[in-house]
């Protein structure tokens, strides 16, 4: 196996290429270890970013956004107070990721990268209207966030492709976002279905909304229909119970051992109302 | 009564710090991974993909080729023509014929490094003839199910039974049929459990060495050394006095480290790499499919009540498969399913089926729970059909010393009844509960094994004393064995030590198994540490010229007693040892025997909880343990004992089983999907320790490790059934089949 630290995006991109064979990215190595130690996936080429300069920085952009390293912890995200008062929904998914030992090193990226469905910090991306910046062997581009998966373990990327940043927009006023799992155990567990919810008010009545939904299809899902539902009501029981039948309409999830297709599907939308509820309040500035 | 207000001991009844603490908490203390020798080899071991399959031919001639490779075996290295247990053990250890299930072990390779041991048991070619499977127990015990082996029943199974019941169990007493008669209220029931796995933090690991003359040794993670050695000598054919084995610090066992698996491969790959030692360690995923996890089971119960709760009779048939092997634990679920309630008419029906499926191990109350889940969730829905206080109709049908048990010997001194008055008492049965909540209760029973005991004690030249078991400690059994011997000597706890000793040092010990080690090398450590006081008597009496018998032993020391009562001052256990050499030599006591007396322990449980009517999640409120304990020796590990159980039960009622796919793998080879509660799913389980004495035991102690995990099956299933009214009858209840039932209940 070869083993690489490239100290520049260009270089990583430029190895990525040349390799033969299985190659894999290490950011965190949370989930890349975990699969080499149990021999479900052996590399030819490991590429550490970790050691490119900027990649452990959480930074505010000129636009009033924010830019994320691709080897920023959880347990960083977390701690970074200006980033969770804007954008609380997205941080409190990756804080859902693992125990606090995984927490000191996954990273967002690596959670995308991985390609679950089940992945909880990338509903709360999608809903946010998030992209990753992907530098590749023609240059540097931007891509929303929910066109990186392609289904379970597989994303859009190409050889070559080496996603160099996260970048979230600006919150901006009166917005607020949420996400919640469902878990059979309280942590240390893998979604059975996942909703982020972000969405924005003036006054009572939602203004924007994005609905994204997780574990429920072989990729995380952006939701119009159910954005849509929420979208100029104020949350009253028939905008919930159209937030919900849309939810569950875009749900096409599997039958497995984590739970039945009806289940996740029942669930999905339970999910869908009870983040609705917080990211509303968070928007109108209630406590949550 | 709680144990703390008694205070006719010394030290027993306390809580000192555990002998093992310190070492455990700096990381110092060595599992069974930590050990490492000169030359060592690193093993690892081929596993068969498929659930059941002919195994046409192994090619392992490019992973001999693979530099750094120093030994692979198969089946064709192990001897042939054994016969019964030891034949299953061997087949078990590396397939023969066919593979019998996914994990099952094909081939097994030393090399200079784990990584290269991985990559040649990635070289090994096998040419499989995959053939149909079976994993579930009700299609197993269909008749035209696949076959897993022919002939494997013995003389218990009448002629025509299907093929894969290898046992069968009936026995009882009384009239059913007019004890069914005489109630007013009868009901049957169908239950199902599914195969969980003890989940013991600490992996299988071995380290093995054997060499051309057949003289071994095995460092190795066990409930019981002489059990590997008995084990590995019979599959590889080996002198048993020629293999040493020596138990490291154990991870937790719950039952399933008292067998063999990956043990008898380090010593054969050992011997043909030249003697060069062996270590194996398992991945979890190795552990989750081919180690030893308990039975799956699929129970009809039929109960027949008075409408003042009396119980008339009782019928239990049980079917359990515990993988290819015979093994499942049918005959112990029907011996204690009823074994709390007086019912003068019992019938008890048993299949132990095959099924491609790992060989499974004991587990905590092996059978135990599985019952339990049956009979008390039945007479809970009976209660609430006929307007019953449950505590009450446990209570009228409770079994009492002299009583007959349900599955036949008559009952010593045991303490039902005292557990259940305690529980009633107890305030958590008076909380308030609120909307979608639901409290259940169920009672639990284990036996108490005892088994060959061997222990071995020396007083030091200073006094101390160190105490040589055989027994290895899971539970805390180094301090109370500490916590008895001091008392019994009149020493300091701290003085005490006790040393978890090889094989070569003692006689044959059964493992930490059957909740024993407490009783049986407790009563033997102090049964050994009377006969060290009788030998120091003798030498005071020899020193002061008087006979031996007017010397009597009290607060560590020689006391002139009788006539001579005064006429010399005590002569402490710190002089007798200064002067051993000149006085007759090293002072020691031991003892030999399977000591008798064991008692038996009851439990009763009550959990309240919660139900997400929206998702179908249950949510564990408050737990109470409720157990007679006979004496705790040392109370925190009876605690402790009392909260494990508790909370393996817990699991094992909610989201733990063994999933197999279609194609008859399993599904959750990993802690993600193979769901244990983690803490913060829990609340802290409230315990209450009652206690009535054992006369069996020097100080009155029954096994308490086991019973503890019986209750929480059915308990929480009857409290589910308060939250919801809804009643879940197969295991595990997940969110997914609460909220399908809800849905259904709805409809």
């Amino acid at each position: 196996m070869d083993f690489h630290t490239p100290s520049s995006f260009e270089d990583a991109s430029k190895r990525a290429a040349e390799a033969t064979g299985l190659t894999r990215f290490l950011a965190g190595g949370t989930d890349v270890l975990v699969q080499m130690r149990s021999g479900t996936v052996l590399p030819d080429t490991l590429i550490d970013l970790k050691h490119i300069p900027g990649t452990q920085d959480i930074t505010r952009t000129p636009d009033g956004g924010w830019r994320i390293g691709i080897a920023v912890s959880g347990a960083r995200l977390g701690d970074h107070a200006d980033l969770v008062a804007d954008w609380p929904g997205v941080v409190e998914g990756m804080e859902l990721v693992g125990s606090t030992q995984v927490q000191g090193r996954a990273t967002l990226v690596g959670n995308l990268c991985n390609g679950s469905p089940a992945a909880d910090s990338v509903p709360g991306l999608v809903a946010a209207q998030a992209s990753v910046e992907i530098t590749g062997l023609t240059g540097v581009r931007t891509v929303p966030v929910e066109d990186i998966p392609a289904g379970p373990g597989k994303t859009t990327l190409s050889p070559g492709d080496v996603i160099s940043g996260i970048l979230i927009p600006p919150r901006g006023a009166h917005g607020g976002d949420a996400y919640q799992r469902f878990t059979p155990r309280t942590e240390m567990d893998i979604a059975v279905a996942g909703c982020a919810i972000s969405l924005r008010v003036d006054g009572d009545t939602i203004t924007e909304a994005r609905v994204a939904v997780g574990a429920v299809a072989p990729t995380v899902r952006l939701v119009p229909d159910a954005a849509a539902a929420l979208i100029g009501s104020t949350l009253d029981d028939t905008a919930i119970d159209a937030l919900v039948t849309a939810v569950r309409a875009a749900c096409n999830p599997i039958d497995d051992k984590r739970g039945t297709a009806e289940f996740r599907t029942d669930v999905a939308g339970v999910l869908a109302k009870r983040v609705a509820h917080i990211a509303y309040s968070r928007a109108k500035g209630d406590a949550q | 009564m709680p144990k703390d207000d008694i205070k006719e001991f010394r030290l027993v009844g306390t809580r000192p710090n555990r002998p093992d603490g310190l070492d455990k908490v700096t990381g110092r203390a060595r599992y069974g991974a930590d050990i490492t020798a000169p030359g060592m080899l690193w093993g690892a071991v081929l596993r068969s993909p498929h659930a059941h399959a002919k195994i046409l031919k192994i090619d392992t001639s490019k992973a001999e080729a693979l530099t750094g490779v120093k030994a692979v075996v198969t089946r064709a290295d192990f001897p042939t023509g054994l016969t019964g247990e030891e034949w299953n053990l061997q087949e078990n250890t590396m397939a023969g014929e066919k593979a019998l299930y996914d994990g099952h072990a094909i081939a097994a390779v030393a090399a200079t490094s784990s990584l290269i041991a991985q990559e040649a048991v990635r070289l090994i070619e096998v040419d499989y003839e995959v053939l149909p499977h079976v994993t579930d127990v009700d299609d197993a015990i269909k008749p035209d199910a696949p076959v897993i082996r022919e002939g494997a029943a013995d003389a218990s199974v009448p002629e025509g039974m299907p093929p894969n019941v290898v046992k069968y169990f009936e026995f009882g007493r009384g009239d059913t049929a007019a004890g069914f008669k005489d109630a007013d209220l009868v009901m049957e029931r169908s239950f199902k459990t599914e195969a969980t796995h003890q989940g013991y933090i600490e992996p299988h690991a071995c380290l093995g060495q054997l060499g051309a003359d057949g003289k071994g040794e095995m460092w190795v993670c066990t409930q019981g050394q002489w059990f590997i050695r008995q084990m590995c000598s019979a599959v590889l054919g080996l002198n048993a006095a020629q293999l040493r084995v020596t138990p490291s610090e154990i991870g937790g066992g719950f039952g399933g480290k008292t067998t063999i698996f990956m043990e008898p491969l380090s010593l054969a790959l050992s011997q043909k790499a030249g003697g060069r030692p062996v270590k194996i360690v398992m991945s979890r995923s190795e552990v989750l499919r081919a180690t030893g996890p308990t039975a799956s089971a699929s129970m009809d119960v039929k109960i027949g009540m008075t409408k003042d709760g009396k119980l008339t009779a009782a019928r239990a048939e049980f079917r359990m498969q515990g993988g290819a092997f015979p093994g499942a634990p049918v005959d112990m679920a029907l011996y204690c399913c009823l074994a709390p309630y007086k019912i003068e008419n019992v019938e008890h029906i048993g299949y132990d089926v095959l099924a491609n499926r790992p060989k499974c191990a004991a587990y905590r109350a092996p059978g135990s729970p599985m019952g339990a889940f049956a009979v008390e969730s039945l007479i809970d829905e009976m209660c609430r059909k006929l307007d019953l206080d449950p505590m009450e109709v446990r209570l009228k049908n409770a079994v009492r010393e002299g009583d007959q048990a349900s599955y036949g010997p008559t009952f010593g001194s045991i303490g039902l009844v005292e557990v259940l008055e305690a529980t009633a008492k107890h305030p958590n049965l008076s909380v308030p509960l609120g909307p979608n909540q639901g409290r259940g209760v169920a009672s639990g029973y284990w036996f108490n094994h005892n088994g060959e005991t061997s222990v071995s004690m020396a007083i030091s030249e200073d006094g101390t004393a160190q105490v040589s078991v055989g027994t290895p400690d899971i539970g805390g059994s180094r301090a109370s064995i500490a916590l008895m011997v001091a008392e019994t000597l009149g020493i300091a706890y701290e003085d005490v030590r006790v040393n978890v000793v090889e094989t070569g040092a003692l006689g044959v010990n059964e493992p930490t198994h059957g909740s024993r080690a407490t009783f049986a090398t407790g009563k033997a450590a102090t049964i050994a540490a009377r006969a060290a006081i009788k030998e120091m008597c003798r030498r005071a009496a020899n020193e002061w010229g008087i006979d031996e018998e007017a010397v009597e032993w009290v607060d560590g020391a020689a006391q002139p007693a009788g006539p001579n009562a005064g006429d010399y001052p005590p002569m402490s256990i710190k002089d007798i040892a200064k002067n051993m050499g000149s006085t007759g030599g090293p002072i020691s006591g031991h003892h030999e025997s399977v000591p008798d007396g064991v008692g038996a322990s009851f439990g009763c449980h009550v959990v309240d909880v919660e139900v997400d009517p929206e998702t179908g999640l249950t949510k564990i409120l408050r737990y109470l343990v409720v157990q007679d304990a006979g004496r705790a020796i040392h109370p925190s590990y009876v605690e402790g004992q009392y909260q494990g159980g508790a909370v393996q039960g817990i699991g094992w009622a909610l989201n733990e089983e063994y999933v197999y796919g279609k194609d008859g793998r399993l599904q959750n080879p990993i802690f993600l999907d193979y769901r244990m509660p983690v803490a913060s799913d829990l609340p802290m389980i409230d315990t209450m320790i009652v206690e009535v004495p054992n006369p069996g035991h020097p100080f009155g102690v029954r096994g308490v490790g086991e019973t503890g995990i019986t209750p929480p099956l059915p308990a929480i299933a009857n409290a589910i059934q308060g939250a919801t009214g809804v009643r879940m009858s197969h295991l595990p209840m997940t969110p997914t089949k609460v909220l399908a039932a809800l849905k259904a209940s709805q409809e």
